[in-house]
């Protein structure tokens, strides 16, 4: 076998003084907070953080540590120091003392009126497919409480859309 | 068209890259840090993606599967350069290289979006997105650490030293170079070579560093027609380790 240049195979050598090694390799950059968006308008959403030495190398960094893998349209970066927090410790005042269940969005009385809307959006999609293409709609998965994701036919010109709805 | 002289340049692309990307690869678990380390190896995947898609198109014109291309043939059939078959060195070195491979890669696609031969062109549409984000991350290091400290500018200088010369074998000519270019298919060498250094001369300068004096630019020539360096049976012996196990197994 040749002798090999890559250094995993030919393994470096460590400083013998271990110390050393520390003092001079352990020197922090700050981290930074990553918000991802996935679609142009959607609402950023926080992925992780990631040590940069400044903004412009977060963003760079950031892309491929978060930004890989799922679709992104869009990053933000923020300094973790930059970020303030309740404390743990005072986690009950979000606790309701009453029933407050009319403030949930699911008690909304236009309900009813916004199924129907969907509901006849579904069919004025289902009406422009040229006969023979047309396409039912199936949903894309089922989140809790009986609501389901549908996605939407892209319509030309737009952009492709999910809807949620109850079963 | 020439097929012969389509067939040469795609092995050159395919080649340059699928080494690049192997070398890259090598700083997986030992980048500067997680997040650097992280972002190399993914670029390095990227490169070695792009070198698939170029055998796919030489598989379409007649050549053998991609992975046997790849991995099942001596090092004299390769016609890499000798700048990407270089050990990674030190990280200064490593990231020069990118640098100086990566804005050669900007030059060409661009060139090559236009290209007479239309699989070529509608490849390098795809593929100069992609590199768009190798070519952020690699000015963005390049102009830190040379606006950095003395260190890290020295560190830096000493890297293109040994890097610029060598880059040069990028652009090689060979002997389909001129009909290449007769053809629409790709631009001479030698203009995407001197496109790529008034781009990269400019921008080292605006970084701090100092271009150095490259007497004789064919110095590393000869890995267009199989003439490589010492460093790439290694790479070789390596990369085809598993495969040459059993080059008839399914993956």
């Amino acid at each position: 076998m040749e002798k090999s240049h890559d250094p995993r195979v030919n393994r470096i050598e460590l400083p013998q003084d271990e110390q050393k090694f520390q003092e001079d390799t352990l020197f922090q950059w700050q981290t930074y907070e990553v918000f991802q968006q996935q679609n142009r308008g959607e609402q950023h959403v926080h992925v992780g953080s990631l040590h940069a030495p400044n903004p412009e190398m977060a963003l760079v960094l950031a892309k491929e540590q978060y930004g890989r893998r799922e679709q992104c349209a869009n990053l933000w970066v923020v300094k973790s120091a930059d970020v303030h927090a309740t404390s743990y410790d005072d986690s009950d005042m979000f606790e309701h003392a009453f029933d407050k269940s009319y403030r949930d969005a699911e008690g909304y009385k236009v309900k009813d009126t916004i199924e129907a809307f969907k509901k006849e959006l579904f069919a004025r999609i289902d009406n422009r497919q040229a006969p023979g293409e047309k396409t039912t709609v199936q949903p894309i998965s089922t989140i809790s409480q009986g609501f389901k994701v549908y996605k939407l036919p892209t319509l030309k010109g737009k952009r492709p859309r999910k809807i949620i709805t109850k079963a | 068209m020439n097929v012969e002289a389509i067939k040469n340049l795609l092995y050159r692309l395919a080649d340059d890259k699928l080494i690049i990307g192997h070398r890259h690869s090598e700083w997986i678990g030992m980048g500067p840090i997680l997040e650097e380390d992280i972002a190399f190896a993914s670029m390095a995947q990227d490169e070695v993606g792009h070198s698939q898609a170029y055998y796919r198109i030489l598989h379409e014109l007649g050549e053998g599967e991609p992975d046997q291309i790849a991995f099942n043939r001596k090092a004299q059939d390769f016609t890499c350069c000798q700048f990407v078959e270089f050990p990674i060195e030190d990280y200064a070195f490593s990231l020069v290289r990118h640098y100086l491979f990566d804005m050669a890669d900007k030059v060409r696609l661009q060139a090559l979006k236009a290209s007479s031969f239309e699989p070529l062109a509608a490849l390098a549409t795809k593929l100069a997105r992609e590199e768009k984000y190798h070519q952020l991350h690699a000015q963005t290091f390049v102009q830190q650490l040379g606006r950095s400290t003395e260190e890290a500018r020295l560190r830096m200088q000493s890297a293109l030293n040994e890097a610029y010369p060598m880059a040069f074998s990028m652009f090689e000519p060979t002997v389909h170079t001129e009909s290449l270019a007769k053809e629409g298919v790709q631009p001479l060498e030698d203009t995407l070579m001197k496109q790529w250094r008034v781009e990269v001369e400019a921008f080292l300068r605006s970084s701090n560093l100092q271009i150095p004096h490259v007497e004789d630019l064919s110095s590393y020539f000869g890995g267009r027609s199989g003439h490589h360096t010492e460093f790439l049976q290694p790479l070789l012996s390596e990369m085809t380790e598993v495969f040459a196990i059993d080059p008839t197994a399914k993956w």
